[in-house]
C-alpha cells in the first residue's frame, strides 16, 4: 500500500469524479455528500505523508514510483515517475486539506449543475496533486495542463458578470504559458540528447546532472520565467488573475489563489532555479525588482478596491511577490521563508475568500459598502476574520509572520537590502489595506436598509476551524513544518550552489552562504 | 503468364473491386434490395478486404514484376481505409434515411473508393499509383455530388471534379517527364537511376517532372497553396462523405505522397526537405488562422484538417524512421478523430444540414449533455490536450522533427497548436457558455452512429493513454 500511496492519492479524486457522474443530476444533496466523502478520503490518504519522519531525516525522494509509460524506440519516452520530498509535501497537504473545505463552502453558493461543478473540482484536484508529485518533466506538464480545463469551465460557467471574457483571458494566458513551458522542456531534452546523456524519459533528476552551456541556460531560464511569470502571476503578466477573480465563484477563487498560483512558485523552486543556476546572478536582480514592484503595486492597488474579493486578489499579487522574493534570495532563510509563506498564504487566502463567500451567500454581494458593523451581529465571524487578517498582515504569532520574517532575513542575507526594505514597506501597505477591509466590513455603523445577518452556521464553523488552527500552528510552532522541508531545501540549494560558487568568483559573493 | 505474377499481392484490392462491382450491379438489378441490406453487404465486403489484407502482416507480397508490393505499410493504411469505410457506411445509413434519399449506390461507391485506396498504397509503380488514384477519386467525385437535386452538393462535386482532374493531369505529366528521364515508372528503378547519376537530380526535366508529380499529390492532401477546394467540397458534400474524405482517402493520399517522396525522389532530398519545410509551415499557419475566422462548424473542421495535414508534413520533413512512424500514427489518429467529430455533427444537424453553425450549437451543453461532452472530448483531442490521442500524435511528430534536428520547425508547430486551441475552444464556448436557443429535440440517437462515436472516443483515450502498441505497429509499418 505504501508503495503506491502517491498513485492512489493522485487518482482517488478521479474515482470521485466517476461516482459523481453516475449519480443523477437531480439529487444534489447526494452529489455534494459524495464529493465531500471522496475529498475527505483523499485527505485521509495524504495524512501518512504528513506524519512521515523520513522527510525530516533527509532530502531524498520518498514514495517513489516509476513506470515506463510512452516510449518511442528509446529516444523520447515519458515515464510515470512520481515521488514526494519536503518541497512538495506541504503543498500536497494544503491541496488535500482545502478541497473538502471548498466542497463545503460551495454547498449553497453553487445552485445549479452541481454534478458538473463537483466533477470538475475533483478533476482539478487530480491535476494539482499529480503536478506536485510528478518527477518526470513531461508528466508534470501533462498534469499542469490538466488543471487548466476544469478551472476554465468553472470560471466560465458558474461565474458572474463578464465570465466568458475572463475565462477566455485565463485560458489564453495560461495556454501560452504552458506552451512556453513545453518549448523549454523540449529544448532542454534536445540538449540532453545532443550531449548523449541518458535521461530516462524526462526525469528531472537526470536533468539536474546536465551541464548546460551558459547560452542555453539563458534562453531556457527566459522561457521558464515567462511561462511561470504568467502562472504565478508576476507583474506585468498578472492581468488574468484579477479578471478571473472578479467573476469566479468564491469556492473556485479559493482554489485558484490558494493552490494553483503556488504551482507556479513550486515550479520555480523545483525546475527553473536548479536547472539554470548559472544565469541566476544575472536574472535575479531583475526578477527581484519585479517582485518588489508586485509587492508594492499589489498592496497599494488593494487599498483602493471597493470589492472585498478584489482586495484579496491584489493583495495576493503582493504576497506572491513576497514568496518569489524569498525563493530568489537563494539562501536557506529565503527559500524556507518562501515555502512557509506559500503554505501560510494558501491558508489565509483561502480563509479570507471563504469568509467573503459567507458574506456573499447572505447578501449576494462582495462590495464593501453593502456591509458594515457586522462585528455586532456576527461576533464569531468577526473574530475569525480578525485572526485571518492578522495572518495576512504578518502579526507575530500568526502564520504570516514566520514567512515574512524568514523572507526578509533571506533577502538581507542575500544582499538585496533595498528590496528588503521596500518589501517591508509593502507589508505596511498590505496591513493598511487589510485593516481597511476589516474596518469597512466589520466595524462602523451597520447599513440601515438590510436586515440583520445570522452568525456562522455549523458548516461554516467547520470550514473555518481547520484553517484557524493551522494559522496558529504555523505561527507559534512552525518547526513542525520547517523540519520536514529543510533537508530537501538544502539539497536544492546544493544543486544551485554548485554553479553559483563558480560564478561567485567573478561576481560579488552574495547568495550561496547557506550551502551545507 | 509471366512467372512473377503474384496474385496474393493484389488479392485484397482485387476482391474489393470485384465485390464493389457486384454490389453496384445488385443495386441496379435487384428491386427488393433494401438500403440496409446494401449497407450490410458493403460492410461485409470491406471486412473481407481488411482480413485479406491483414493476413499478410510481416509477410510482404511483391508481385507483377515489382509493380505491386503489399507490405506492412500498405496493410496499415489499407486497414485504416477499411475502418473508415465501415464507419462511414454506418453513418451514411442513418443520414440517407433522414435526408430521404436512396443511399444504396453510395455504399458501393465507398467500397470502390477503399479498393482504389488499397490499389494506390500497395503500388510501387507510378502508373499503378495513378490507376489507384483515379479509381479512388472518380468514386469520390460521384459521392461528393451525390445529391443530384441539391445545388450545394452539385457545386461541390463539380468543383472537386474539375480541380481533381487538373491535379490528375499534373500527376500524369509529372510521371511522363520522370519516365522520360529515368526510363522507367517503377519507383525503385527511378530511385536507382537518380542515385547512380547525380546529374539527374538537377536535370531540368526531372525536376519539372518531380514538381508536377508533387503538385498532383499535394493537391489531394490539401497542402497550402493547393488547399482551397477542401472547405468548399466538404461543406457541400453530404456529411458522411465529408467525414470519409477527411479520413480514409486523405490518409491513403498522404501515404502515397510519403512513399513517392521518400522512395522515388530520395535523390532530391535536400531541396525537397526545404520545400516541404516551407509548405508545412504555410499549411499549419494558414489552416489554423483561417479556422479561427469561420463560423460554420464543417468549415472550422476542414480548415483545421488542413492544419493537421501541416502537422503530418512536419513528420515527413523529418525523413527519419521515427518521423515516418509518427506520420503513420498521426494518420491513424486523425482519421478516427475526424470521423468521430463528423458523426457528432451529423447528429446535431437538421435535415438539410442547417444547424451546423456556432450559433446553432449554442447552449447544447445543457440540453444534450452527453452529445456535448462527446463532442468536447473529440475537440480536446483535436486540440492536442494531454491524455488524448491528439497529444500523443503531435508529441510523436515533434519528437521526430527534433531528433532530425528541426528544432525551429517543432517550435513553430507548437505555437500553431496554441493558435488552434482558440479555434476549437470557440465551439466549446458556444456549447457551454451561451444560453440555449432551441431544444435540440430532433437529435435522436441512431445506434450505428452512436457506435461510431463510441469507437472514436475509445480510440481517442486508448491511443492517448496506452499508445505503445499502436506506435510499435506504426513503426513496423514504416517504409
Amino acid at each position: 500500500m505504501a508503495d503506491h500511496l502517491l498513485s492512489i492519492l493522485v487518482f482517488s479524486p478521479l474515482v470521485g469524479v466517476a461516482a459523481v457522474l453516475l449519480i443523477p443530476g437531480s439529487n444534489d444533496r447526494l452529489l455534494k455528500i459524495t464529493a465531500l466523502f471522496f475529498t475527505l478520503i483523499t485527505f485521509a490518504i495524504s495524512l501518512p505523508l504528513a506524519f512521515d519522519d523520513a522527510f525530516a531525516a533527509s532530502g531524498a525522494l520518498q514514495y517513489r514510483e516509476m513506470v515506463e509509460w510512452i516510449g518511442i524506440s528509446h529516444f523520447f519516452s515519458i515515464n510515470y515517475h512520481v515521488a514526494v520530498d519536503g518541497i512538495s509535501l506541504w503543498l500536497i497537504m494544503l491541496t488535500t486539506l482545502l478541497m473538502p473545505l471548498v466542497v463545503l463552502a460551495s454547498w449553497n453558493s453553487i445552485d445549479w449543475a452541481h454534478k458538473g461543478f463537483l466533477a470538475l473540482l475533483m478533476l482539478l484536484e487530480t491535476g494539482l496533486l499529480g503536478a506536485f508529485v510528478a518527477h518526470d518533466l513531461m508528466l508534470f506538464y501533462i498534469f499542469w495542463e490538466l488543471t487548466l480545463l476544469p478551472l476554465y469551465f468553472m470560471i466560465g460557467i458558474w461565474g458572474r458578470g463578464q465570465r466568458i471574457q475572463a475565462a477566455l483571458k485565463f485560458f489564453l494566458y495560461s495556454a501560452v504559458g504552458s506552451l512556453l513551458l513545453l518549448v523549454a522542456i523540449i529544448a532542454l531534452y534536445y540538449h540532453a540528447v545532443q550531449q548523449g546523456v541518458q535521461t530516462n524519459g524526462f526525469d528531472i533528476q537526470a536533468f539536474y546532472q546536465l551541464d548546460l552551456p551558459y547560452a542555453v541556460q539563458f534562453w531556457l531560464f527566459l522561457a521558464f520565467v515567462l511561462s511561470l511569470a504568467i502562472k504565478v502571476p508576476l507583474f506585468p503578466l498578472h492581468t488574468w488573475m484579477p479578471a478571473a477573480q472578479s467573476v469566479a465563484p468564491t469556492a473556485v477563487s479559493a482554489v485558484l489563489l490558494a493552490v494553483l498560483l503556488k504551482l507556479g512558485c513550486y515550479a520555480y523552486v523545483r525546475f527553473a532555479l536548479p536547472l539554470c543556476s548559472a544565469v541566476l546572478p544575472i536574472f535575479a536582480p531583475l526578477l527581484i525588482f519585479l517582485c518588489v514592484l508586485a509587492i508594492l503595486y499589489g498592496s497599494v492597488v488593494s487599498m483602493v478596491q471597493e470589492s472585498s474579493k478584489m482586495v484579496v486578489a491584489y493583495s495576493t499579487l503582493g504576497q506572491l511577490g513576497f514568496i518569489l522574493l524569498g525563493v530568489l534570495a537563494m539562501n536557506q532563510q529565503g527559500l524556507s521563508g518562501g515555502m512557509i509563506q506559500m503554505l501560510s498564504h494558501g491558508v489565509s487566502a483561502a480563509a479570507l475568500l471563504f469568509t467573503i463567500g459567507f458574506l456573499e451567500d447572505r447578501r449576494d454581494s462582495c462590495q464593501m459598502d453593502r456591509f458594515g458593523g457586522l462585528a455586532a451581529e456576527m461576533p464569531l465571524l468577526a473574530l475569525s476574520f480578525l485572526i485571518i487578517i492578522c495572518s495576512a498582515i504578518g502579526v507575530p504569532g500568526s502564520s504570516g509572520f514566520v514567512g515574512e520574517f524568514l523572507v526578509l532575513t533571506g533577502a538581507f542575507k542575500g544582499g538585496f537590502y533595498l528590496s528588503a526594505v521596500l518589501a517591508g514597506i509593502g507589508i505596511i501597505f498590505t496591513a493598511a489595506s487589510m485593516l481597511r477591509m476589516y474596518q469597512r466590513l466589520m466595524l462602523g455603523p451597520a447599513t440601515p436598509t438590510d436586515s440583520a445577518l445570522k452568525d456562522l452556521s455549523l458548516r461554516e464553523v467547520v470550514i473555518m476551524v481547520p484553517l484557524l488552527v493551522l494559522i496558529f500552528w504555523i505561527g507559534i510552532y512552525p518547526t513542525t513544518f520547517l523540519n520536514k522541508m529543510t533537508p530537501a531545501l538544502d539539497e536544492n540549494l546544493k544543486r544551485m550552489g554548485r554553479d553559483i560558487d563558480i560564478v561567485a568568483l567573478q561576481v560579488d559573493v552574495r547568495s550561496d552562504q547557506e550551502v551545507l | 503468364m509471366p512467372a512473377n505474377l503474384n496474385l496474393w499481392s493484389i488479392l485484397p484490392p482485387l476482391s474489393l473491386s470485384l465485390l464493389a462491382a457486384v454490389l453496384l450491379l445488385m443495386t441496379l438489378t435487384l428491386r427488393r434490395l433494401k438500403p440496409v441490406h446494401s449497407a450490410a453487404i458493403s460492410c461485409a465486403s470491406l471486412l473481407l478486404g481488411g482480413v485479406l489484407a491483414a493476413c499478410h502482416w510481416n509477410d510482404a507480397q511483391s508481385g507483377f514484376a515489382g509493380r505491386v508490393l503489399f507490405d506492412n505499410f500498405a496493410i496499415f493504411i489499407s486497414l485504416i481505409c477499411v475502418a473508415s469505410g465501415i464507419m462511414t457506411i454506418a453513418l451514411a445509413d442513418n443520414y440517407f434515411s433522414r435526408e430521404q434519399e436512396s443511399g444504396t449506390t453510395c455504399y458501393a461507391l465507398i467500397v470502390f473508393t477503399v479498393a482504389g485506396a488499397m490499389w494506390m498504397v500497395s503500388a510501387t509503380d507510378l502508373l499503378t499509383i495513378f490507376l489507384g488514384f483515379e479509381m479512388m477519386t472518380i468514386a469520390l467525385y460521384v459521392l461528393v455530388g451525390y445529391f443530384r437535386r441539391r445545388a450545394g452538393s452539385l457545386e461541390a462535386g463539380l468543383k472537386y471534379f474539375i480541380l481533381g482532374s487538373f491535379s490528375s493531369a499534373f500527376l500524369l505529366y509529372g510521371i511522363a517527364l520522370i519516365y522520360g528521364v529515368s526510363g522507367s515508372t517503377r519507383i525503385e528503378l527511378i530511385a536507382e537511376h537518380v542515385q547512380s547519376n547525380t546529374a539527374v537530380s538537377s536535370d531540368a526535366m526531372f525536376v519539372a517532372g518531380a514538381l508536377l508529380l508533387l503538385i498532383g499529390l499535394l493537391f489531394r492532401i490539401a497542402i497550402v497553396p493547393f488547399h482551397m477546394w477542401l472547405p468548399d467540397v466538404c461543406q457541400g458534400a453530404p456529411t458522411p462523405v465529408a467525414a470519409f474524405m477527411c479520413s480514409g482517402p486523405a490518409v491513403a493520399a498522404f501515404a502515397v505522397f510519403l512513399r513517392v517522396t521518400q522512395l522515388a525522389l530520395v535523390g532530391m532530398q535536400d531541396g525537397l526537405m526545404t520545400l516541404l519545410w516551407i509548405l508545412a509551415v504555410m499549411t499549419m499557419v494558414v489552416g489554423n488562422f483561417v479556422a479561427i475566422t469561420q463560423s460554420d462548424l464543417r468549415r472550422i473542421l476542414t480548415w483545421s484538417f488542413i492544419a493537421h495535414s501541416g502537422y503530418a508534413m512536419v513528420g515527413v520533413v523529418a525523413w527519419t524512421e521515427i518521423g515516418t512512424a509518427a506520420v503513420l500514427f498521426y494518420l491513424l489518429i486523425c482519421s478516427l478523430m475526424h470521423i468521430g467529430v463528423y458523426a457528432a455533427l451529423m447528429l446535431i444537424a437538421h435535415k438539410g444540414e442547417q444547424n451546423l453553425t456556432l450559433d446553432g450549437v449554442a447552449g447544447m451543453g445543457y440540453r444534450k449533455p452527453a452529445l456535448a461532452i462527446v463532442l468536447t472530448l473529440q475537440l480536446l483531442s483535436l486540440m492536442g490536450v494531454p491524455l488524448t490521442a491528439g497529444f500523443i500524435g503531435k508529441f510523436y511528430l515533434f519528437a521526430g522533427a527534433i531528433q532530425a534536428g528541426y528544432l525551429v520547425l517543432a517550435i513553430i508547430a507548437l505555437l500553431n497548436c496554441a493558435v488552434s486551441l482558440y479555434c476549437y475552444l470557440r465551439v466549446i464556448v458556444h456549447m457551454y457558455f451561451k444560453p440555449p436557443q432551441q431544444d435540440f429535440d430532433w437529435i435522436s440517437m441512431h445506434w450505428p452512429t452512436m457506435v461510431v462515436i463510441l469507437i472514436s472516443i475509445a480510440a481517442v483515450f486508448a491511443l492517448g493513454l496506452i499508445p505503445g502498441p499502436f506506435m510499435a505497429l506504426a513503426g513496423m509499418a514504416g517504409i
